[in-house]
């Protein structure tokens, strides 16, 4: 047993429903309890979907607890597959059911005979994996199923695309600015010559997976999400990967150069180096801000860097290499990945912190006192009670971490809104600094005459207390509006009773 | 309750969302202050609460996970040395007066037998451990706060109360009765006010404004509230002795009021719920009658918050509200809005239980006679997928819904209320009528302001019909 208040990864089936969710016209199965099924609030609220998300759950209740699902969840699968007719239909095992131990696979067969679309039981044990390593693994078994289908029945689509074409493997559903990243990334192909063969799982859909071989090769961008597929592709097919995420100018350039490597040794003849000189020089603020005064000014700035390996490393390196900040700690709670991590930042920070526990990591920042944390929305929370800021760049994150305006972190525009994001941070708390110094903005004693400044009121001690329940925020309000009342009503003492007969009264 | 109801009930496959009960130690800890809520359960649960319930999470809230790791599945690990070793930890770390833990999922379905362990490491650790299996097998949303009462019903002790007061009460404030002199005699001569009738405890939780509120409401009748279940602290739990009567504030408390008539033998006042001025005046009437007390001035004080309430109400008559249910509040506000003049297409509810809410369910029944609209059809554990087809074809004005769908349906032109919002915010008493109605009107208010742009409808045609829940 841990004691835990917080959590960085959910659980594994939240992986797997991100994955299903995000393909289009696939449909989830949870084998869960009443309540498990928070994914659509988050879905539906974080996201702000228009549409219902695809997730359905076959309840365990007492008396699947009693004498098994039996023919509940087949039930509930052919229910969907009648009702919505999803392409796919994936059944997503949960905590409970890991260990009630049913014999979910046999529940798919059965389903399946009786279903038009295709049933599938995801490989993912709660106790085993997190949400990033189940939206991994799940990614993969959709490709390998749809792939091995499609060479079975002989219409599998392996010659390659005329141009040069790619698969972007990774962005989902709920994940951190996927959506604008993944527009980055259609653009960025676009400036290259490069066709989109299939972009994978977000929109779409399995029965197009056959033909992912066509493409000359896999991008993942994500450490977290796209590997295991990519890697199968690679083995079975050939198909040679980029896993350079283009984040950051250099690491951009870092990986057009990898396209450009891959896509010559494959016959083209691309030469990629005028466009990254120009797009780094000319179009991209990052490179010229870097030069700037304004980024001398953050020179051998102490910063904490905290999040998942893909923008916790990214990160790292824009704020060492790109940005002359001193990264005085850097860490993951990517703890099944951490060779990786380490690997990756060791040359850029002082301090590496590997570990899901964020009183650790909490603690580290205090001990540290950095001018400014890259973190998820805890790292921002610890930020504030001690009063350092905090730039978001992971998940765990809020609804304000998905914008309605463009906001990448990759490529060239995401270099921008890196800049932005690193130097609001900084001069807000230099900011915060100055005025603390000289005292604030303003004189905070300001001499104002209320309506109980001269008050020939009672409050009596209940009243006070009452009044004293009311937020902070509208305490004011409630106190002036109570005292007219009592004025109006010749009331001379005002207790709680008084206090509420005036909200009646006044409507308020 | 009898056989012979007009009101329709039927159920369906309980196919539905709703929050798990787990989340009823977000307003539980907040409550009982001195309290320290334990969840026993996996990441699953914890991911859970740690998004429902937002920015609290980082307000150091004296709630944490006891996470189950593969060890304690496989029994490697002892549940009793385990837990021992947290509690400890909370112990130093928070000392709190009681831990309370929330039995899951996972604690039935492995049997961790947690009413076991604890009243042998209460004894250890010198701190009482109150058990709530407040899981997602048996329970929904609401019902959380009901295994937890149930539990504490156990824990409030049965001194008879007239002694209690008159021996204990002057050693526990003998000081600061020193300090306030002038308001202990006002509390005397209050004592006065109130009518002779047996101790009368409320039980169900409520923000501190609310008790007072309500507190207040039944003073002006005479009667006196011995005590609140819960109360403020752990260690001011009320007294309970056989033969007091008990009143239920919330319609979800069906366990907490068994227990408190089977366990305790205490008389339960079955009363509607004091949810809008109809309400409120029927639980005030109920319980006065009880007591055989005339209630004085309910007439003219209803009728005075139907009064300054007339802007809100307004903008609900002849409009009709379906309620696709997940919090069992649903009957005592579908109630309250057919006395507003809305017609109901649906009470959707988890559980009815036709004993506990036998007298809000009557009020329901008469309200709708009394105002000529045909009693609504009642579907206990309702399938949201046949709910949303319903919705479709009877285009009700406002839908009563969750999180999950909320936002599907206000982008196909359909006003929604998100019922959570119900459950946390002060709604009972005469005095919160307004607060009520805000919440009510609001979809419709915001949608009448963006009604001339014309932009109702905001999916794509294929996808209008398309409900994938």
């Amino acid at each position: 047993m841990k004691l835990a208040y917080w959590m960085y990864a959910g659980p594994a089936h939240i992986g797997t429903l991100r994955i299903a969710s995000s393909f289009k016209n696939v449909h989830a199965i949870m084998h869960a309890p009443l309540g498990d099924d928070y994914f659509n609030v988050m879905r539906s609220m974080l996201e702000r979907d228009r549409n219902f998300t695809p997730v359905t759950t076959s309840v365990v209740d007492r008396n699947v607890l009693a004498r098994g699902s039996q023919e509940k969840v087949v039930d509930n699968i052919t229910r969907k597959d009648a009702e919505i007719h999803p392409d796919l239909t994936i059944l997503t095992p949960t905590c409970t059911s890991s260990i009630l131990q049913e014999d979910l696979e046999n529940f798919v067969q059965r389903a399946q005979l009786d279903s038009e679309g295709d049933v599938m039981l995801a490989d993912v044990n709660h106790y085993r994996v997190n949400e990033l390593q189940a939206a991994d693994k799940t990614l993969a078994q959709v490709v390998k199923f749809y792939l091995q289908k499609a060479q079975k029945k002989g219409d599998i689509a392996t010659e390659k695309t005329a141009k040069p074409s790619v698969n972007i493997l990774g962005p989902t559903t709920l994940g951190f600015h996927n959506q604008h990243d993944l527009t980055e990334l259609k653009r960025l192909m676009a400036d290259l010559g490069i066709e989109i063969n299939q972009i994978v799982p977000q929109g779409a859909s399995v029965h197009e997976l056959k033909t992912l071989p066509q493409a000359w090769f896999n991008l993942v961008p994500y450490r977290e999400v796209g590997p295991m597929a990519a890697h199968y592709l690679e083995e079975t097919f050939g198909i040679p990967s980029v896993e350079v995420t283009p984040m950051g100018i250099v690491e951009t350039a870092r990986c057009i150069r990898s396209i450009q490597k891959i896509l010559n040794d494959q016959g083209a003849t691309v030469d990629y180096e005028e466009y990254i000189d120009n797009q780094t020089r000319f179009v991209s603020q990052a490179a010229w801000f870097s030069r700037s005064i304004d980024c001398q000014n953050l020179t051998g700035k102490k910063a904490v860097v905290f999040g998942d390996n893909t923008h916790a490393i990214a990160m790292t390196k824009i704020l060492a290499r790109e940005m002359g900040i001193r990264v005085v700690l850097a860490g993951t709670y990517c703890t099944y990945d951490a060779d990786w991590f380490k690997e990756q930042v060791n040359d850029y920070c002082d301090e590496v912190l590997i570990s899901e526990d964020n009183g650790a990591i909490g603690d580290a920042i205090a001990r540290l006192e950095p001018a400014a944390i890259f973190g998820t929305q805890m790292e921002r929370h610890v930020g504030k009670r001690i009063n350092i800021p905090c730039g978001v760049i992971a998940a765990p994150i809020h609804i304000q971490d998905f914008p309605v305006g463009y906001r990448p972190f990759f490529g060239y525009e995401g270099a921008n809104q890196v800049v932005d994001l690193v130097y609001n941070s900084f001069t807000l708390g230099m900011e915060d600094h100055l005025l603390e110094i000289f005292g604030g903005h303003d004189t905070k004693e300001v001499i104002t005459k209320t309506v109980s400044a001269d008050s020939d009121l009672n409050w009596t001690k209940e009243g006070l207390a009452e009044l004293n329940k009311v937020p902070g925020f509208v305490r004011g309000k409630v106190k002036r509006n109570t005292e007219k009342y009592a004025r109006e009503n010749n009331i001379e003492n005002i207790t709680a009773e008084v206090m509420y007969s005036a909200k009646e009264a006044v409507g308020a | 309750m009898t056989e012979e109801t007009a009101l329709n009930f039927e159920c369906e496959t309980g196919n539905y969302h709703t929050f798990c009960p787990i989340s009823c130690v977000a307003w539980l800890y907040q409550k009982i202050e001195d309290s320290f809520f334990l969840v026993i359960g996996t990441k699953t649960c914890g991911y859970f609460l740690q998004n429902s319930m937002g920015v609290m999470i980082f307000a150091e809230p004296r709630y944490a996970m006891a996470e189950l790791e593969e060890g304690d599945i496989s029994a490697k690990l002892s549940d009793y040395d385990e837990l021992k070793r947290l509690c400890l930890q909370i112990k130093r770390d928070r000392n709190p007066s009681v831990i309370v833990w929330i039995g899951t999922c996972t604690t039935e379905i492995i049997k961790m037998d947690l009413e076991g362990i604890a009243p042998k490491l209460e004894a250890e650790i010198g701190i009482p451990i109150v058990v709530a299996r407040a899981n997602g097998l048996d329970y929904a949303f609401t019902q959380g706060e009901d295994t937890v009462l149930a539990a504490m019903v156990n824990r409030c002790d049965d001194t008879p109360q007239v002694e209690a007061e008159t021996e204990v009460e002057p050693k526990k404030n003998g000081f600061s009765r020193l300090l306030n002199f002038g308001q202990k005699e006002e509390a005397e001569t209050q004592e006065t006010e109130y009518k002779d009738h047996p101790p009368l405890t409320l039980f169900g939780s409520v923000p501190d404004s609310v008790e007072t509120q309500l507190t207040l409401e039944l003073k002006k009748q005479g009667i006196k509230v011995s005590g609140w279940l819960p109360s403020k602290r752990f260690t001011e739990l009320p007294s309970i002795e056989k033969g007091n009567y008990a009143c239920g504030v919330h319609p979800f408390l069906s366990r907490t009021a068994t227990n408190l008539m089977r366990r305790r033998k205490c008389k339960l006042i079955g009363a509607p719920f004091p949810i809008g001025p109809d309400g409120t005046r029927a639980w005030i009437e109920k319980i006065c009658s009880v007591f055989n007390i005339e209630p004085e001035g309910l007439d003219e004080r209803e009728a005075q918050i139907w009064e300054s309430v007339e802007d809100y109400v307004k903008l609900v008559r002849g409009k009709s509200v379906f309620f696709m249910g997940d919090n069992l509040l649903e009957i005592s506000l579908a109630r309250f809005l057919v006395r507003c003049g809305m017609t109901v297409h649906e009470i959707g509810i988890p559980y009815m239980d036709k004993r506990y809410q036998g007298a809000e369910l009557a009020l329901l029944e008469q309200t709708c006679v009394e105002m000529g609209v045909d009693v609504p059809r009642i579907v206990e554990k309702p399938d949201n997928y046949r709910q949303i087809e319903r919705i479709m074809a009877e285009n009700p004005d406002l839908v009563i819904t969750g999180m999950a769908h909320a936002n599907p349906l206000e982008a196909r032109g359909f006003s929604t209320k998100w019922s959570v919002e119900f459950t946390f915010s002060q709604i009972q008493g005469f005095t919160n009528t307004r607060d009520l109605l805000e919440l009510v009107t609001r979809p419709l208010r915001r949608n009448n302001n963006l009604k001339e742009l014309g932009w109702t409808d905001l999916v794509h045609e294929e996808d209008a019909k398309r409900i994938t829940v």
